[in-house]
């Protein structure tokens, strides 16, 4: 039995914490931003140090319109979040779809950029060093492209089956924050694979 | 009164008797862990000869000497903070002990100082400053060296598990066991290294001569030393490297300037043909011996494996594992397991009379 | 071994079925049963990795010995440390930490319950993967190997081409799925210091064992990571031919050092502040006084989670780096000892003047702040670079880490299995027992510990399975053996203490230290709720606030 012999004084300022769930995500965004740094570090330090093979400007092309898939579903997500708080479930259903299919594009878009490069460029990841570091970079941003799809598919169900409520905004937001991660993640690797690389 | 002073007395003396009593017990038992003591130290701390000691405190070479000065002012600066904070910790313990029949209060609740924080702030900081800059100093006193032109180039190369050693411009191979002429202050002959690796990472420590560099395959490292005395100097390998890290042993002899000019020559004239060992050198030059071995002026001129043609003028063989004796060669070819289990040479599987052949074609090998 | 079989009041718990109370303990989110797993998973593995030890040690305990063969030894070296850092410090601590930190802040459980269970889970299943390597390590066929790549796995030595078969990949993979677990936990940290505590425990009057699990937090999202990236990576080169590290296609070895010790550093202050977390708990209330210098002892705590980001290549100073690079990292790591000095010189500043018991929990304070002290010192003779390259790579090193380890570490952590057993089970420990194990463990810590440094000086490298006679080694490498068994047999004396205490010590109450902070406010053990209504506080020390109304913390912080 807890011996809890306080008194509660009165008139007491109210407690207010932030919330566990954004503390939560930004935390593990912490951890992922780490994990990209490392790869992106390998990355830039292995530029033109590749012994043989295709180089980045031999078989890289700007991915414009997949990118602007993503960013867009920034955008997208952002409003059916605000759509979620502003309890017009309808919308969120439909910006959240937009988002998914915007997602859904830009993960396509990178499985044909790599079919491309394999079979028609002969890069793979075993190639050389470019090989290796650029699989790896743009394949662990795809990972979490896709584990961020899975979770919107997994909430688009949930929405179709009418248990998405105006109470949720809050988790729905938290996801937010992680699709915007993964973003800004694309941004950088953008910039340091298809702009300074090559 | 007399009837007690006499109990008085007779108490005291059994105290004095039994004092005296526990006083020889406390003796025979601090004799006791003495002897065992002796008896351990005499065993296995028979001190070994010192010149086969390769204490970092015994530098012979201006990089381990520079190391030493400058770890004696480390040693200095960390045994005062040592003795100062030990000082506080066991005064404190003892002062500040709860003693027996204590009142029972709490002692006065003191929650900071700020003048107390800030000097034991300030404070080490200002130590901190003196050992960085003391230590910069050394760091580009040896690693930024200038090389001078009767410098002897070495370039070392780490092999699992042994040491490959070219002089480029002496023209000369060998491997484990490094020659360098002594240096002479006055007319400065130290020897520069290279270091490289052919497989994985490698670390190159003789303690009385540098400290340790690493062989990383794909970058090259360099050291420099400049013994002054003559002498054998030990060290092994200090980096994990696999199986047999623990036998990639270093002897770097330090020669007087004649002899190392004699060593020089020896090791570059090439192999003088002798047709009393034909049988061994046909077993050699037929069978995988010659993938990975090589001597100089025969066919063989493999690279994965020591070069051979001057093996009879090292002293132990193995990098280091075994002496170089006829028994030890022979046992060598005919089982590497059975002095350096996980070494990379193969067992020969030679039948008993081709290894004899072929020991007498080694020992030919000066 | 759980509330169920001492609290008072729990006559029905105790009758349930056997089955029923460990599917209990297998199910659950509450963050004590979780913390007592930790522990109890830690213990078993301590036992295990202490094994390891003995047997390197035995081996060693004269040159060229044959009491197990070189590869054998090498497994034992790399499973020796690989274990105890990740399968017995690491959850140890996190054990602690979430058993501790919601009593602590006045709050019912973590942040987020699930994932505290399954931070567990991966860390014990990454475990048992790691020592699933001695039965299935070079395929199913193939005879079991463990990985003999050493704790720190070097590349090219982890490549296919050196390391042929599957016992590097255990070590890998073992290690990625237990740092998932410990990125979990520290994400739990964070958001459970942050969004959880009980009103009026603002972060500046939060007990200090919160503030550092809070930069221990912080720490482990930002460590743990760069090593899963680069297992990620060998795993990478291993399975799918890369080249991260494939030194013939132009990659690099220095690069898997770089990344590994970005982890390894702040990988040994992660295992430490914790350490230090207890030890600010325990010195105060064994001395009567409060923690001297609470400000300075947090901004201290933040300082040295900074700094040791930047250390790390102070494992590196043999590798051939610039002078300039040398002599940054040379800078880093003497600056990083003054905020740990000053917390050094706070915990004397704390005994001093105060009415010091040299109860078992305050014995055991008092020997790390001994060894701590000095392992700190030899920590700065091996952080001046050029001294470095003499002493790296040998027994000292060797020596010195495990003198902040288990002369640190392990000492804190007997002085908070001590004090903070009888909260957990409701019972004191035997004070007796208690004195045995300290003693013999101190005796046996210094006999090993204290000579190892001597044939570092002397020229004996690291990491080898035997060693040359003749170059005056022999006597210290069997002092040091000797040591080890003294450390055995120490350790048996605290498992029976352990397990005595259960049934026999005597009844704790629920403050039987006549501690300040709010675990001891609950009963011993707590119950599951924790706290029946969350309670209010006023100052860091609320207990001492109801215990001396007359002079309470709050009017004077």
């Amino acid at each position: 039995m807890s011996s809890a012999a306080y008194t509660r004084t009165t008139a007491e300022p109210e407690w207010v914490l932030p919330s566990r769930g954004r503390v939560g995500m930004f935390s593990l965004i912490g951890a992922e931003s780490a994990v990209f740094t490392i790869f992106v570090v390998a990355y830039i330090f292995y530029i033109g140090k590749s012994v043989a093979g295709p180089t980045p400007a031999d078989v890289l092309e700007l991915p414009i319109f997949s990118t602007i898939c993503l960013l867009s579903s920034s955008l997208t997500i952002h409003l059916a979040v605000r759509a979620l708080h502003q309890a017009k479930v309808g919308a969120f259903g439909l910006w959240w779809f937009v988002t998914m299919a915007l997602g859904t594009i830009f993960l396509v878009s990178t499985g044909r950029e790599w079919h491309h490069l394999i079979y028609d460029k002969g890069l793979t990841v075993s190639t050389n060093l470019f090989g290796t570091t650029y699989y790896s970079l743009v394949g662990l941003h795809a990972f979490h492209v896709t584990v961020g799809l899975l979770i919107i598919a997994l909430a688009m169900v949930f929405t179709l089956f009418r248990k998405v409520k105006p109470e949720h905004g809050e988790r729905a937001e938290v996801f937010s924050l992680y699709w915007h991660f993964v973003d800004v993640v694309w941004v950088i690797v953008f910039t340091v694979v298809y702009i300074i690389g090559r | 009164m007399r009837k007690a002073s006499t109990a008085d007395a007779d108490s005291e003396v059994r105290q004095a008797r039994q004092v005296r009593s526990l006083a020889r017990e406390v003796a025979a038992i601090a004799a006791l862990l003495a002897g065992v003591l002796l008896a351990a130290t005499l065993c296995f701390g028979a001190p070994a000869d010192p010149s086969q000691i390769p204490s970092i405190f015994r530098p012979q070479s201006t990089p381990a000497n520079s190391i030493l000065h400058l770890s004696l002012l480390v040693l200095a600066i960390t045994g005062a903070i040592f003795a100062v904070v030990f000082s506080l910790l066991a005064y404190s313990v003892r002062k500040f002990r709860q003693r027996d029949g204590d009142d029972g209060r709490e002692p006065a609740q003191v929650y900071g100082s700020n003048q107390v924080e800030l000097a034991w702030t300030v404070i080490p900081i200002l130590i901190v400053l003196v050992l960085f800059l003391a230590t910069a100093r050394v760091i580009h006193s040896i690693q930024d060296a200038p090389k001078p032109a009767g410098a002897i180039e070495v370039i070392a190369i780490g092999h699992q598990f042994w040491w490959e050693f070219r002089y480029p411009t002496l023209g000369v191979v060998t491997a484990n066991e490094l020659h360098v002429p002594a240096s002479n202050p006055a007319n400065s002959t130290p020897t520069f290294l290279t270091l490289l690796s052919a497989d994985t990472d490698h670390s190159f420590w003789v303690p009385q001569l540098a400290g340790k560099t690493d062989l990383i395959p794909n970058r090259s490292n360099h050291i420099w030393i400049d013994p002054q005395e003559t002498g054998v100097y030990l060290g092994q390998c200090a980096q994990y490297c696999g199986t047999q890290h623990a036998k990639m042993l270093l002897r770097v002899y330090v020669d007087s300037p004649q002899q190392f000019d004699e060593w020089v020559r020896e090791q570059k004239r090439l192999w003088v043909s002798n047709d009393t060992v034909a049988e061994g050198r046909r077993i050699f030059e037929t069978t995988a011996c010659v993938n990975c071995h090589a001597v100089a002026g025969t066919v063989a001129d493999g690279r994965f494996g020591p070069d051979l043609t001057h093996l009879m003028s090292r002293d132990t063989i193995a990098a280091g594992a075994a002496p170089n004796t006829r028994e030890n060669l022979r046992a060598w070819i005919e089982q590497p397991d059975s002095i350096k289990p996980g070494s990379l040479m193969p067992a020969m599987q030679l039948n008993e009379k081709d290894l004899e052949a072929l020991t007498d074609y080694l020992e030919t090998l000066r | 071994m759980s509330s169920e079989s001492i609290a008072l009041g729990t006559v029905i718990e105790s009758a349930r079925p056997i089955g029923e109370r460990l599917h209990d303990w297998v199910v659950t989110v509450d963050h004590k049963k979780l913390g007592i797993l930790y522990i109890l998973y830690a213990l078993f593995f301590l036992v295990v990795a202490g094994i390891e030890a003995i047997i390197m040690r035995i081996q060693l305990i004269v040159p060229h010995n044959h009491f197990v063969s070189p590869q054998t030894f090498n497994r034992m070296m790399t499973m020796h440390g690989t274990t105890m850092i990740f399968f017995m410090v690491m959850p140890i601590l996190f054990g602690f930490g979430t058993y501790l930190i919601p009593l602590m802040i006045g709050a019912r459980d973590m942040a987020f319950p699930r994932l505290n269970a399954f931070s567990f889970w991966m860390t014990a299943f990454g475990g048992l993967l790691l020592y699933f390597s001695f039965i299935g390590g070079n395929g199913l066929y193939g005879a079991g190997t463990a990985p003999d790549v050493g704790w720190w796995a070097y590349a090219p030595l982890t490549s296919r081409a050196f390391s042929v078969g599957h016992s590097t990949d255990f070590w890998t993979l073992a290690l990625l799925v237990s740092g998932i677990g410990s990125i979990g936990a520290g994400v739990n940290f964070i958001a459970t210091i942050l969004c959880m505590r009980c009103p009026g425990m603002t972060l500046g009057k939060m007990p200090l064992l919160a503030w550092l699990n809070l930069v221990v937090g912080g720490m482990v999202i930002f460590c743990i990571s760069p090593l899963t990236a680069a297992q990620i990576m060998l795993c990478i080169d291993r399975y799918l031919g890369g080249h991260f590290f494939d030194t013939q296609a132009g990659g690099s070895a220095v690069l898997w050092m770089h990344f590994f010790w970005i982890f390894g550093h702040p990988e040994v202050y992660i295992l430490v502040v914790p350490a230090f977390a207890f030890v600010s708990e325990i010195v105060p209330v064994f001395s009567r006084k409060p923690i001297f210098g609470y400000p300075i002892m947090v901004a201290a705590t933040i300082a040295i989670g900074f700094i040791s980001f930047s250390v790390w290549a102070h494992h590196m100073f043999t590798v051939g780096m610039s002078a300039y690079g040398n002599s940054f990292f040379v800078f880093t790591t003497v600056a990083i000892a003054v905020p740990t000095g000053i917390k050094i010189f706070n915990w004397l500043g704390t005994m001093w003047g105060g009415k010091i018991l040299l109860r078992v929990p305050m014995l055991f304070c008092i020997g790390f702040l001994f060894q701590f002290l000095i392992a700190g010192l030899t920590g700065i003779m091996l952080g001046t670079a050029p001294f470095n390259w003499q002493l790296s790579g040998s027994y000292f090193v060797v020596a010195h880490f495990h003198y902040v380890i288990v002369g640190g570490i392990v000492f804190a952590l007997f002085g908070a299995f001590y004090y903070w057993y009888p909260k957990m089970s409701g019972r004191m420990c035997n004070e007796t027992l208690g004195k045995w194990h300290f003693w013999l463990f101190l005796i046996g810590f210094h006999l090993t510990f204290d000579f190892m440094h001597i044939p570092g000086i002397l020229g004996m490298p690291r990491r080898i399975y035997t060693y040359e006679p003749g170059r005056g080694w022999e006597l210290w490498n069997l002092i040091v053996t000797i040591g080890a068994f003294f450390q055995a047999a120490a350790i048996l004396v605290f498992v029976v203490n352990l397990l005595w205490s259960l049934r026999k010590g005597e009844p704790a109450g629920n403050d039987p230290w006549d501690a300040w902070t709010l675990e001891w406010s609950t009963s011993s053990p707590p119950p599951d709720y924790d706290f029946a209504t969350t309670p209010v506080v006023r100052s860091r020390r609320p207990l001492w606030d109801l215990k001396h109304p007359e002079d309470p913390d709050w009017k004077y912080e």
